[in-house]
């Protein structure tokens, strides 16, 4: 479990975050919500170790994630940013391949083959896979670094420590069809055990894939939980700040109209 | 798309990658032959190779090879390939294929100390002892380089972390502050001392000898040394900093260790040669062309290729107006900026 508890995050006079807590549970998606400024992404880069909070502790299974050198984090959890820019002529395969970096020179490294064939397979970039990077569309850019956080993850647990994946809107460039696969390989990995946080501002998305929802705003958590106690007319509508309405589908599933 | 994009690879991207560095091998092996065999006075090869294993008898020959065209060869080669590798470990670091070892301040910072000593060093020859004199000018060209390098990173990190783009700004600070204290010196030298400024910012082989090559040496071994181990990891910096981090690569040490490899190199380098301008930027480029960005080839690529080029503008400067010879610094302009400008337009070709 990767929890951060009472965090602050302080820029100059700024204040991004203010005493928030929240949790990421192996085996479980996580869906971050919350306006744009909410402080999601600098939540996202505390929890990854990436920052350190102003105020606050960040443990990764129990031990303070500030102990851990980078090594060590990358070898327990893959993190997808927004926006990256590569200004130098890789192909696809080897763009994936750096994803299994944290693993060079171990053993683990014998399974790199499994893991591209595997990775490959799943964000389903086999058609692009040796094709320039440079050359691809903003969408085929953002599945192929999925497919990198994939493949960094991607591993027989031999060390039974845990791993996580944090996503930071992975949908921000994909079609309706390739939003849904990027999800629902997500929910797959938590069903096999991986923690899995993801940063979304598609409420459906959350709906149909997440098992819990924090809601963020104005860097404080607004409520969090399971998908069916948050995500209710009352406490969207709060956090968004215009009218939003939660249905029943005839599948059964939520529907969620802004 | 696929055909198109598969026509976009570099041309020897489909050889294996250790066929690149083989090839580079051969060339740079061939270009210290080419370099011992030619000059005002042409040597057979064949002669050259009995010379080298030790059974020639023709003493005039043998003295031109081992004593003259030898450590100038071997200098060559150490210092085309600290000039090659840095640039490649540099361009890595910042994520810009046109980066270059000047861009912090090195060469900035060495040509000041070489200036220094050039119209100064009469102040100093008082103090130091006689034995000492020919050793000035290249340790204030070290220290200069690196005194630069450390005062660029010291600046950049003075916000906390020392960022990409704060490093290129101290850069430019440093080297326009390094350019106006030169102007003062300049202003204050005579004529000979403005012939020697001259013609140490257009770099020469010739005077480095063996004590060049003890001096170059050791440094660029030692940045060799460390850069090869970080291919890897630059190769995880090219999708940006934070991505690398997020990958397990400690990102604030690496940038120290190549900031110090390079200026090591780069110091040690031109305070034996003056300044050799391109081969830096131009090196990393070539091999990138040919053999795609991944370091673990850019880094052994760009060494190799560096020397091999060094050599082969060292034997051109020599031949190209015999008896005299043509500065090397010249040679490498001469046929790197055309190709800096090639690259430039190209690269604006891409993007729009």
């Amino acid at each position: 479990m990767i929890e951060a508890r009472d965090i602050s995050v302080r820029i100059g006079t700024r204040t991004l975050l203010r005493d928030v807590s929240m949790r990421v549970m192996p085996g479980r998606v996580t869906a971050l919500l919350g306006p744009n400024g909410a402080g999601k992404s600098t939540l996202v880069s505390v929890l990854t170790g990436e920052r350190k909070a102003s105020a606050g502790t960040t443990t990764i299974d129990g031990c303070d994630m500030h102990t851990l050198t980078p090594l060590e984090l990358a070898r327990q959890r893959a993190v997808l940013l927004q926006n990256s820019s590569l200004d130098f002529a890789f192909t696809v395969d080897e763009v994936v391949g750096l994803g299994r970096l944290p693993f060079a020179a171990t053993n683990d490294a014998f399974d790199d083959e499994d893991a591209l064939d595997d990775v490959r397979r799943v964000a389903g970039i086999s058609p692009l896979w040796q094709q320039l990077y440079q050359t691809l569309s903003g969408g085929e850019r953002q599945r192929v670094q999925f497919a990198r956080a994939l493949a960094q993850i991607w591993r027989r647990n031999t060390d039974g420590l845990p791993r996580y994946l944090f996503l930071d809107e992975p949908t921000s460039a994909l079609d309706l069809r390739h939003r849904r696969t990027v999800l629902e390989t997500a929910a797959k990995l938590a069903a096999d055990g991986i923690g899995v946080l993801v940063v979304l501002h598609d409420l459906n998305l959350a709906a149909d894939f997440a098992d819990d929802v924090v809601l963020l705003r104005d860097g404080k958590v607004q409520i969090s939980g399971t998908v069916d106690d948050v995500l209710t007319e009352k406490h969207l509508s709060a956090c968004f700040d215009i009218p939003i309405e939660v249905m029943s589908h005839t599948n059964g599933k939520r529907l969620i109209l802004a | 798309m696929t055909d198109v994009a598969k026509a976009s690879l570099p041309p020897l991207r489909i050889l294996r990658q250790p066929a690149i560095l083989t090839g580079f091998a051969a060339l740079l092996v061939f270009a210290f032959l080419m370099a011992l065999a030619i000059g005002a006075m042409p040597i057979p090869l064949g002669d050259v190779i009995r010379i080298l294993f030790g059974y020639n008898a023709d003493t005039q020959a043998s003295a031109i090879v081992l004593g003259l065209r030898l450590p100038r060869a071997v200098l060559a080669i150490i210092v085309g390939a600290g000039l090659g590798l840095s640039g490649a470990a540099l361009q890595g670091l910042f994520r810009n294929p046109l980066a270059d070892p000047g861009l912090i301040g090195i060469s900035g910072g060495a040509a000041l100390g070489a200036v220094c000593v050039i119209v100064l060093g009469h102040l100093l020859v008082a103090v130091v002892p006689f034995a000492a004199h020919p050793m000035l000018l290249p340790l204030a060209a070290f220290f200069g380089g690196l005194a630069a390098t450390f005062a660029t990173e010291r600046i950049a990190r003075s916000s906390g972390v020392a960022s990409t783009a704060m490093l290129l700004l101290a850069g430019i600070a440093i080297n326009a502050l390094a350019g106006a204290l030169m102007g003062v010196l300049i202003f204050m030298s005579d004529d000979r001392q403005l012939r020697d400024i001259t013609f140490w910012t257009m770099g020469s082989l010739a005077k480095g000898g063996w004590t060049g090559v003890l001096l170059a040496g050791p440094f660029v071994a030692l940045a060799i040394a460390l850069i090869l181990p970080t291919a890897r990891s630059l190769n995880a910096i090219l999708l940006g900093e934070r991505e690398a981090m997020h990958l397990g690569v400690s990102v604030e040490r690496l940038k120290r260790i190549l900031m110090v490899s390079a200026a090591l190199a780069v110091s040690a380098s031109v305070a034996v040669t003056g300044i050799i301008a391109f081969v830096g930027i131009v090196v990393p480029h070539l091999v990138r062309m040919a053999a795609g960005p991944d370091h673990r080839i850019v880094l052994p690529g760009a060494a190799l290729l560096g020397a091999a080029l060094l050599l082969i503008a060292d034997s051109l400067a020599r031949i190209i107006v015999v008896p005299a010879e043509l500065p090397i610094g010249l040679v490498t302009s001469l046929i790197g900026s055309p190709f800096f400008l090639w690259l430039l337009l190209r690269r604006k070709g891409l993007k729009s």
